[in-house]
C-alpha cells in the first residue's frame, strides 16, 4: 500500500469530494445489535462507532464472539442495527426495507467468504456474473463484464470451469471477481484465506490489495492471521462487542495528524496501544460498567466524520 | 433477465434431482391422467348414449302417463288401443304411432329359457324407430289384427335359446304360451350397462291376451316435421286430456331426453373427475413437500443471492417457479399418460372414451394451479429467508 486511495467513486453524491473530503464509504455511529434467543437478550454489539472511507485497507481481528461476524454483517448490509445509526453508501439502512437493502448490497457492496460460496454446477463466469442478474444486466453484457473481471483476477483462462474443477485458491479468485464485477464500493472479506494453504493464502491476499490499491474499493477484512491484520494499514481490534482498538482514530491523537489521519499513509503498521478506543459513540448503558483497565478513551480535537467523541471505557466485560 | 435467470435456475434444481423431482412428479402425474382419463370415459359414455337416442329414429314424440320428472312414481296407464286411434286421427297417419306395452317374462326354448322383457307392439314399430332386422320377417298388420302368437327375437334372446339353431320357425314359450319366431334383430349392443337385445317383439294384441289386459304403456310418434314437433304433442296430449281427464300425460322429445340424460352423465362426470382431483390435491401436498426440502437444502444460495442483491421477490419467484415447473411437467406427462389409457380402453374395451380438449385445457391449468398454490409457501419461506442465517447454514 503506497498509493493512496483512489478518489471518490461514482455514485457518490456529486460534490461530496470537493476540498478534497470524501464521504465515508460506510459510517457507524454507536450501533448495537442485541439479539433475542430463545428469550434472552444477547448483545453482539454494545455501541460501535467506527467510518469505512474509500480506499480504506482495514483489518478487523478479535477473538470469537468478539462481534466481528456481526459488525461485518452490519457493514454489509446483510442485517439491521437494534440500535444506532448506521450509514451505507450515503443511504441510512434502518430507513431501507428489504428489496432496497437488497439493491444497496447489490451496488456498493462486495462479499469474499471463507468458504467461497459459489453455486455449484455453474461456471466460473455465470458466478461471477450473479450479482449482474439481480442488476438486470443482459446476458451477453454480464458474460464480458465477467469475463473481464475474471482476467483481472488471474482466471481468463479458466472462464468455464465449475467450482469443482478448480483448486481452493481459484475458487476464491472467482468469488473475489463475483465481489467486484459491480465495481461496489466497499469489500468484505470474510477470512477470505481460512480455506487456504498459506501460499495460496498468500497469493490470495496480494490479489486483494492489488484490487484494494488498483481501483480503490475499500477493502475490510475479518481475520484471525495477525500475520495477515499485520499488513493492513489500518486495524480495527473487537472485544466483547466493542471496538477496542482503531488505528485509524488513534492517529488522531497523533500531534501531526491533521485531517483525518488516513491511514494508509500514516499508519504504516497497526502499532498503535491495543487497548485505544475508537473514539465515539457515547457508551452503551449497559457498557458503562465502571473503567475497566486501560480506559484510555480521547476525546478527537474535532467532532468530524468518525462521530462524536465521547468517553467511554473499553474492554468492558 | 432476472425471470430468465429464475427459469435456468428452477430448471436446473429439476435436472440436479432428477429422482425426486420424478417422483414428486409422480403424484401429479397419476392425478391429472386420472381426471384426464375418467373425464374421457365420461364424456365418451355421454357421447354414446346421446348416439343412441338420435338412432333410435329422428324426430320422435314419446306419449306416456304422468309426468317425466326425477322421483314421480311411474303411473298405471290408463291407455288402450281406441286411445291409439285416437292419437292415430290427430297424427293423421297410422303409420307414424307406434305403441308398447311390456313386461318381463321367462322365454323357453326346449330346455332352455331367458328371463327377457315382451313388448306387445304394431307393426309400425320399424317405421317410427329405427330397427332393422338380421333374418326373418317383422309383425305385419295381420299378424296384429288377428292377435297371431308370433315372435321376432332380440339378438342376445336367440342367442340363449337357440345358440346352434336357426331360430325361424321355432317355438318359444312366452309366460307359458306358445309363439313361433318368425324374425330376428340386428344387434344393438349394450347402453348404459343395460343389454338392448335382450327383448321380443309380439303383437300387441297377443301380448294384451297374454297378460289379460287392454293397457298400452306409452305411445310414441314419428312427428311429420321437426318444427312442429312441440305442438304435435300437445295436441295429442290435450286429446288424451279429454278422454282420460283424471290423468296427466306428457309427450317428450328426443331432445328432452337427451337434456336429462345429458344432465345426469354430467352429474356423473363431474363427481369421477373430482374423486380423481383429490389424487390431485395429494399430489400437490408432495409438492410442498419437496420444495421446502428444496429451500432448506439450498439455504446457503439463497444467502448467497440475497448477499449478493437478490431482493425477497427475486428468490421467491425462483422458488415457485421451480414449483410450478414441476407440476405442470407432471400435468403434461399425466396428460399424455390419460389420453394414451383413455385411447386403449376405448380401443380394447366395451367402455367408450373420448377426449375433449376443454378437459385438457382444464388438467393443464389445474396443475399449474396446483404449483402455485403449494409453491407458494416454500416460496415464502425462502424469499424471507434471513441472509445472515442462511449464509451460515450448513
Amino acid at each position: 500500500m503506497t498509493e493512496p486511495a483512489a478518489p471518490a467513486r461514482d455514485g457518490e453524491p456529486p460534490g461530496a469530494g470537493s476540498a478534497g473530503e470524501r464521504v465515508a464509504a460506510i459510517e457507524a455511529v454507536d450501533v448495537s445489535r442485541t439479539y433475542q434467543l430463545d428469550g434472552v437478550s444477547v448483545e453482539a454489539l454494545r455501541g460501535v462507532s467506527l467510518t469505512v472511507q474509500p480506499g480504506d485497507y482495514v483489518a478487523l481481528v478479535g477473538p470469537s464472539g468478539s462481534g466481528k461476524s456481526t459488525l461485518m454483517h452490519l457493514l454489509g448490509g446483510l442485517d439491521r442495527p437494534t440500535g444506532g445509526r448506521l450509514v451505507i453508501g450515503g443511504r441510512d439502512v434502518n430507513t431501507l426495507s428489504p428489496p432496497e437493502m437488497a439493491a444497496l448490497r447489490n451496488e456498493t457492496i462486495g462479499f469474499v467468504f471463507q468458504a467461497f460460496h459459489l453455486l455449484p454446477r455453474t461456471s466460473a463466469v455465470e458466478n461471477v456474473a450473479l450479482p449482474l442478474v439481480y442488476r438486470g444486466v443482459s446476458a451477453r453484457q454480464r458474460r464480458e463484464r465477467a469475463a473481464a473481471m475474471l482476467g483481472r483476477v488471474g482466471l481468463g483462462h479458466r472462464l468455464d470451469h465449475r467450482p469443482n474443477q478448480m483448486s481452493g485458491g481459484e475458487q476464491q479468485r472467482v468469488a473475489i471477481a463475483r465481489a467486484l464485477v459491480t465495481e461496489p464500493t466497499v469489500l468484505l472479506a470474510d477470512e477470505p484465506t481460512g480455506n487456504l494453504d498459506s501460499v495460496t493464502g498468500a497469493a490470495v491476499l496480494e490479489l486483494l490489495e492489488r484490487l484494494n490499491a488498483e481501483s480503490g474499493v475499500a477493502l475490510v477484512m475479518v481475520t484471525h492471521d495477525q500475520e495477515v491484520a499485520a499488513r493492513a494499514a489500518r486495524r480495527i481490534t473487537m472485544r466483547d462487542g466493542v471496538v477496542v482498538a482503531d488505528s485509524a482514530t488513534d492517529a488522531h491523537d497523533r500531534p501531526l495528524s491533521v485531517d483525518h489521519g488516513r491511514p494508509e499513509t500514516l499508519v504504516p503498521a497497526p502499532s498503535a496501544e491495543p487497548r485505544s478506543v475508537s473514539g465515539s459513540g457515547p457508551g452503551h448503558p449497559s457498557g458503562g460498567s465502571g473503567g475497566a483497565a486501560g480506559a484510555t478513551g480521547r476525546l478527537p480535537r474535532e467532532v468530524d466524520a468518525d462521530g462524536p467523541g465521547v468517553d467511554r471505557p473499553a474492554g468492558a466485560a | 433477465m432476472r425471470v430468465a435467470e429464475a427459469w435456468r435456475v428452477a430448471l436446473d434444481a429439476l435436472r440436479a434431482n432428477r429422482l425426486r423431482s420424478s417422483l414428486t412428479m409422480l403424484g401429479v402425474i397419476i392425478g391429472v391422467a386420472s381426471v384426464v382419463l375418467l373425464v374421457a370415459i365420461g364424456t365418451g359414455t355421454k357421447q354414446q348414449v346421446e348416439q343412441q337416442v338420435e338412432g333410435l329414429g329422428s324426430n320422435l314424440l314419446l306419449v306416456v302417463p304422468g309426468k317425466i320428472e326425477v322421483g314421480t312414481a311411474p303411473v298405471v296407464s290408463p291407455l288402450t288401443l281406441k286411445d291409439v286411434d285416437a292419437v292415430s286421427r290427430v297424427v293423421g297417419d297410422p303409420q307414424r304411432v307406434a305403441v308398447t306395452v311390456a313386461s318381463g317374462a321367462t322365454a323357453r326354448a326346449g330346455a332352455r329359457s331367458d328371463f327377457t322383457t315382451v313388448q306387445g307392439v304394431l307393426e309400425t314399430t320399424p317405421t317410427v324407430f329405427t330397427r332393422s332386422l338380421a333374418r326373418g320377417r317383422y309383425l305385419t298388420g295381420t299378424d296384429v289384427d288377428t292377435s297371431r302368437r308370433v315372435a321376432v327375437l332380440g339378438d342376445s334372446v336367440a342367442r340363449t335359446l337357440f345358440p346352434d339353431r336357426d331360430p325361424l320357425g321355432q317355438q318359444v314359450t312366452l309366460a307359458g304360451v306358445r309363439f313361433r319366431v318368425i324374425g330376428v334383430f340386428a344387434p344393438l349392443g349394450q347402453s348404459l350397462g343395460v343389454d338392448r337385445d335382450d327383448e321380443v317383439h309380439v303383437p300387441v294384441t297377443a301380448a294384451q291376451r297374454l297378460w289379460g289386459t287392454q293397457r298400452v304403456d306409452g305411445i310414441a310418434v314419428k312427428a311429420p316435421d321437426r318444427e312442429r314437433i312441440d305442438e304435435l304433442g300437445e295436441r295429442i296430449v290435450a286429446e288424451l286430456n279429454r278422454r282420460h281427464p283424471d290423468t296427466e300425460f306428457s309427450a317428450v322429445t328426443q331432445q328432452q331426453i337427451l337434456g336429462v340424460l345429458g344432465d345426469i352423465l354430467g352429474v356423473l362426470t363431474g363427481v369421477l373427475a373430482a374423486i380423481a382431483g383429490i389424487s390431485l390435491l395429494v399430489g400437490g401436498v408432495g409438492v410442498s413437500n419437496i420444495m421446502l426440502v428444496s429451500v432448506r437444502e439450498r439455504t446457503r444460495e439463497i444467502g448467497l443471492r440475497k448477499a449478493v442483491g437478490a431482493r425477497p421477490r427475486d428468490i421467491g419467484v425462483q422458488f415457485l417457479l421451480e414449483a410450478v415447473l414441476l407440476t405442470t411437467i407432471g400435468g403434461l406427462t399425466g396428460m399424455a399418460l390419460g389420453v394414451g389409457t383413455a385411447l386403449l380402453v376405448d380401443a380394447l374395451s366395451p367402455i367408450p372414451a373420448a377426449i375433449t380438449w376443454w378437459s385438457l385445457a382444464l388438467a393443464f391449468g389445474v396443475s399449474a394451479a396446483v404449483g402455485i398454490v403449494f409453491g407458494v409457501v416454500p416460496a415464502q419461506r425462502a424469499g424471507r429467508l434471513d441472509p445472515v442465517v442462511a449464509l451460515r447454514a450448513e
